[in-house]
């Protein structure tokens, strides 16, 4: 390991000014991701800023019936808040399904927005990746991808974005809240995600030292019958292959509101706006259903090993929004 | 009194382990220690056309930096030979870091040596290495068509093809014929601990070696070799080993590379391999290609069996896993042909992984039989009873011992296997296909080549030491070693205290081969019958005993005391004869000589598999909700240590059916899941309700204690069962493994 200089601080200005100040520092949340990526030399930082002890870990109301997760919340915290569970069970269940009991206990829900993909390639110091070093090429293209995106890739990067919590909060449009030294922003998540286009190594329209301070739910009554369904291939600790995060009103047998996103498909968290247009009043059927899946992985690009993902990613589609259904025709 | 043997003593090591207090090899407290960080090929084939190390060298704390320039040269290319035969046991015929050429992706290239790990770490990281590449192979389908036929595999020790009557014949007057390919991915061990070695050279020809390893004194002999030493100069230590599966079976590069390391720079080296290197650096599961057919009349007997096995070798080596030995004998079949198929690639040599053959054989077998039963309309579990076989087939001799129908009916009870509807797909639980599938285990019982020895010392308080080189890599076998040596002198367990873990110890061969407890169980049970026989000697000699002049065939002994059979009122315990003649302890050097490999038995352990599967009928999720495994081991010397390594055993096959593949980038030429995270092994979660019984059986053919070994016959017909309960649930046959999701899309 290279050498690297430490510091813990305590608040949020010092966190900025120290991490803004030097363009090879980081920060330093519970270090699931970032220790691991700097032990394989991925990430370089030469100074970790621990922001841990910073008094950004609450969850609380907003005035308006929002609720704000503290940046540094740590996620089996926000996973067990009743609050949480009660309005907005799907955060809380892409919480729960996330990595394993001791990762969930150290790291943190923006550290969790944060975390950088799973592309074993990207992990690869060897060999070329244009997320990692831009301009190398990208070896999962014709590589081992099983893993990989099948929305939203580019010609530059197919890379799933690894995080549950952020499918969920897609599905919520759930605003970022940040800091750094120019001021405090409200970012909404559909803009935190940015596309690897042809600049994959930008993930986020952060600026160096900008913080995560919070994450905002907003007051969304629909959020409450919600729910967050994950298929891996084993029971537990696996990254997803295909997500769904789902909330739906039904009325009269009719869609009255749903909202949908999908993780483990997509090079960001992703908003299943197509599925949503073709179900919004539409029966709650497994005829629209299907269509609507079909709408949302029309646009989708197989990449050899992982083209299943599109079979799949519509199938659990059609399964989340039919477990909705039943369970709201049982309410 | 209650012999100690089939007790469910807890592990003595158990305490220690859980208050991590146990020392593994690369947590040993040694002075002045320096630790190495190996750098590995990044291509697989080809040259190193230039190496600069300068910058790494002048690195803050870097001692050295080793490359094929200036590592020391070992004496002798070694040959690769299974740690089974008890002597030098290289895992492969080529040692890394001799000149500049590349034959395997993360072949060794460099060692550093600083003074931290993480600054040996960093200094590796600044080594330039520039290669000129050749094409590899590192992907069967690349090279199939130069598939050749070895004279002999698996280092000399099997042939390459056997065969018994005529298949071709016996095959076209076949009533029924069932043919198929199956095919598996590479797998491999990880062990929770990667391999580590420690070396301290205490003078110029005294060196001692922490290592983790299977066989501490397969260690020495190939290190001596290498180093060109007498084995006198080595010493091999292993007090704790987090596990091996295989792993650390073979003498692999690192113990001699960091003994070598250690001489240039002065000091004792560390070197712990990187989860990484495991996957480079220790062999693994092969990837193969296994093409059956079974000849059965009408009514499902079967006439007939060809088994013709592909699989991907190394440069060096003519290595297979066994795959076909135990398809070979499972059932009464008169005309037998197995062939192994090698293809030369650029890998390190394949290895011995839990269950190594038997695993993927029984896999393609039983699957086969699977369909068979399916073709003939004969309930699965009625096919196999219908051609168990009392006679090794190869041979013709009996089974010294077998339990196998005994393992049928008894799982079949376990398992409520007889309510079974034989029509695929005819069970459905909402979105939940259920389906069940059965299969047979089999794995061969091998013996040590060479005597196994063991020492006893009884001191006059009447507590005992035993001792013996195997070391403990989490099978509980220190502790099976205290019940066996408890038992024979009539002691409580308490008062026995087994002592393994270094080459300076009595000879044993490498525990591998699932014969680890029986070998040193049969020199440790003969060492100390001797002990209790020379000490009943001395008391009926000894005028003053109770028991003098008693026929010694006459006493036994039991809590510690020697006695009349038929008057246990009379005798004396150890503590006594040995204070009253002024003794301070017996001790006795045993041996135990295995029986020749021909004694005119087959020598087989057996059992019987069963599972229920859930497959999500749209998603292709298979879960696996039950498993029933009823194995006869011969005798149990420790119901709870082998149950355990039983259900071990099966989850290792619910592992190796749904998860576990390394998946190779050919254009790399290199693993492209290297680690814990993305080479998937079952979670707790995955861990289905498992139910496993054993049948004990009396077998004075193998060895003095009875037992035929319990480390892997539990993986055996695991993964078929599995496969057969999803042909069952879904109607489709699995000719993959593992079974992932999508293929059941
Ligand atoms: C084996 C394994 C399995 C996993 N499985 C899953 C899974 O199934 N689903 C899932 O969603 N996740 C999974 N994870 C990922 C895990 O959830 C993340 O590693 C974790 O959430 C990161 O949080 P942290 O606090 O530890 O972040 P750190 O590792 O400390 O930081 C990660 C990155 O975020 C930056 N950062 C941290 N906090 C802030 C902040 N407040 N503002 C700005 N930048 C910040 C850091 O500088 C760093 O770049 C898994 C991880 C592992 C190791
Ligand atoms: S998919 Fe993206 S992260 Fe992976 S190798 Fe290609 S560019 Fe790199």
């Amino acid at each position: 390991m290279r050498p690297i200089s430490y510091s813990r601080v305590s608040d949020v200005g010092t966190a900025i000014g120290t991490v803004a100040a030097d363009p090879t520092s980081a920060f330093l949340a519970g270090g699931t991701n970032q220790v691991d990526l700097l032990r394989i030399y991925v990430e370089q930082p030469r100074r970790l800023v621990d922001i841990n002890d910073l008094p950004l870990k609450q969850v609380e109301e907003l005035p308006g019936g929002g609720l704000r997760l503290g940046g540094l919340a740590r996620m089996s915290d926000v996973a067990e808040h009743p609050t949480v569970r009660r309005r907005y069970p799907m955060v809380s269940e892409s919480l729960v399904l996330g990595a394993s009991p001791q990762l969930r206990h150290m790291a943190s829900v923006a550290g969790n927005l944060m975390q950088r993909t799973r592309c074993t390639y990207f992990r690869d110091t060897e060999v070329a990746c244009n997320k990692r070093s831009p301009g190398t090429g990208c070896s999962a293209m014709e590589g081992v991808n099983r893993g990989h995106a099948v929305l939203g890739t580019s010609e530059c990067c197919i890379a799933t974005h690894p995080s549950d919590l952020g499918v969920a909060l897609m599905a919520l449009d759930a605003v970022v809240q940040t800091e750094s030294p120019a001021g405090q922003r409200s970012i909404p998540i559909d803009d935190f995600y940015l596309l690897p286009g042809k600049t994959p190594e930008r993930e986020h329209p952060l600026s160096h030292g900008e913080l995560v301070t919070g994450i905002d739910l907003p007051p969304l009554p629909v959020a409450a019958h919600s729910r967050y369904i994950k298929i891996r291939d084993r029971e537990s600790y696996e990254f997803a292959l295909a997500a769904v995060a789902v909330a739906m009103s039904v009325v009269d047998g009719r869609i009255t509101e749903i909202r949908l996103a999908l993780g483990g498909v997509a090079t960001k968290p992703w908003r299943a706006r197509a599925a949503e247009a073709a179900l919004d009043g539409a029966p709650a059927t497994t005829d629209s259903f299907t269509r609507a899946a079909e709408a949302e992985l029309a646009t989708a690009v197989p990449h050899g090993m992982n083209a299943f993902k599109i079979e799949l990613a519509k199938r659990t589609i059609v399964r989340a929004l039919t477990e909705m259904t039943q369970r709201e025709g049982s309410a | 009194m209650s012999p100690a043997i089939g007790a469910t003593l807890n592990r003595v090591d158990g305490r220690f382990k859980v208050r991590g207090e146990s020392r593994y090899s690369a947590e040993v407290q040694v002075t002045n220690l320096t630790h190495a960080v190996v750098v590995n090929s990044k291509i697989a084939s080809g040259r190193i056309s230039a190496i600069d190390t300068s910058e790494a060298e002048r690195a803050a704390g870097v001692l050295a930096v080793l490359t094929h320039r200036n590592m020391g040269r070992v004496a002798t290319v070694p040959r690769l030979l299974p740690s089974l035969a008890g002597l030098a046991a290289p895992g492969q015929s080529f040692f890394p870091m001799q000149d500049e050429s590349i034959h395997y992706g993360g072949q060794p290239i460099a060692v550093v040596v600083a003074d931290t790990i993480e600054r040996a770490d960093h200094a590796a990281t600044l080594i330039r290495v520039e290669y000129e590449t050749t094409p590899a192979t590192t992907l069967l389908d690349q090279d199939r068509d130069r598939a050749y036929v070895p004279e002999r595999i698996f280092g000399g020790l099997l042939p390459g093809q056997n065969s018994r009557g005529d298949v071709a014949k016996a095959l076209a007057a076949a009533e029924v014929c069932v043919q198929a390919t199956y095919r598996f991915a590479p797998n491999h061990h990880n062990p929770i601990e990667p391999s580590a070695s420690t070396a301290v050279w205490d003078d110029v020809d005294r060196l001692t070696i922490y290592d983790s390893t299977q066989g501490p004194n397969s260690v020495q002999l190939t290190v001596a070799e290498l180093l060109g030493l007498p084995p006198i100069s080595i010493r091999v230590v292993s007090h704790a080993v987090g596990g091996s599966f295989g792993s650390k079976a073979m003498v692999w590069h690192h113990p001699t590379l960091v003994a070598l390391a250690a001489r240039h720079v002065g000091r004792p080296v560390r070197l712990a391999l990187t989860r990484e290197q495991m996957f480079t650096s220790c062999g693994h599961r092969e990837e193969q290609e296994q093409q059956i057919t079974i000849g059965a009349a009408a009514d499902g007997r079967i006439s007939a069996l060809r088994h013709h096995k592909y699989s991907l070798t190394s440069r060096f080596d003519d290595w297979a896993e066994p795959s076909l030995q135990s398809a070979a004998v499972a059932y009464t079949n008169p005309n037998y042909e197995g062939v192994y198929h090698l293809v030369r690639g650029n890998t390190i040599t394949p290895t011995f992984m839990r269950a190594p053959g038997e695993a993927s054989g029984m896999f393609a077998l039983e699957c086969a039989m699977d369909e068979l039963a399916e073709r003939v309309g004969v309930d699965p579990l009625e096919l196999r009873m219908r051609n168990v076989s009392d006679t090794d087939p190869s041979s013709g001799n009996p089974w010294s011992s077998s339990g196998l129908r005994e393992c049928y009916q008894r799982a079949a009870e376990l398992f409520g296997w007889h309510d079974r509807d034989p029509q695929p797909r005819s069970r459905r639980e909402g979105q939940w296909l259920v389906g069940t599938g059965m299969a047979s285990a089999l794995y061969p019982v091998t013996q040590p080549v060479n005597p196994q020895r063991a020492k006893a010392r009884l001191y006059n308080d009447g507590t005992a030491v035993v001792e013996a080189g195997v070391s403990e890599f989490g099978t509980g076998v220190f502790t099976a070693m205290t019940q066996v040596a408890a038992d024979a002198l009539g002691l409580p367990p308490e008062r026995v205290r087994f002592v393994g873990g270094s080459s300076d110890l009595p000879n044993i061969t490498a525990a591998v081969g699932s014969a680890g407890t029986s070998a040193v169980g049969s020199a440790v049970h003969v060492t100390v019958c001797e002990l209790r026989d020379q000490l009943i000697r001395r008391a009926v000699a000894d005028d003053h005993s109770p028991l003098h002049g008693a026929d010694p065939a006459r006493v036994q002994v039991r809590d510690g005391k020697m006695v009349l059979s038929d008057r246990p009122d009379v005798g004396e315990t150890y503590a006594d004869l040995l204070h009253r003649t002024m003794t301070p302890d017996v001790e006795v050097l045993g041996t135990w000589n295995p029986p020749p490999q021909d004694a005119g038995y087959g020598i087989h352990t057996f059992g019987a598999q069963m599972a229920e599967v859930v497959v999500d009928a749209e998603l292709g999720v298979v879960r696996v909700r039950r498993m029933v495994g009823v194995f006869a081991p011969g005798r149990v010397l420790n119901r709870k240590l082998a149950h355990s390594q039983l259900m071990g055993g099966m989850l290792w096959g619910l592992g190796q059916a749904l998860l576990e593949a390394t998946r190779m980038d050919p254009r790399l030429g290199r693993w492209a899941n290297s680690s814990l995270a993305d080479y998937l092994v079952p979670v707790n979660a995955d861990a289905p309700d498992v139910v496993v019984d054993t049948i004990e059986q009396h077998d004075d053919v193998v060895n003095p204690i009875g037992i035929k070994g319990v480390g892997e016959i539990g993986v055996v017909g695991a993964a078929a069962a599995i496969a057969n309960a999803v042909h069952h649930a879904t109607g489709r046959r699995m000719y993959e493994l593992p079974i992932t999701l999508e293929k059941l899309l």
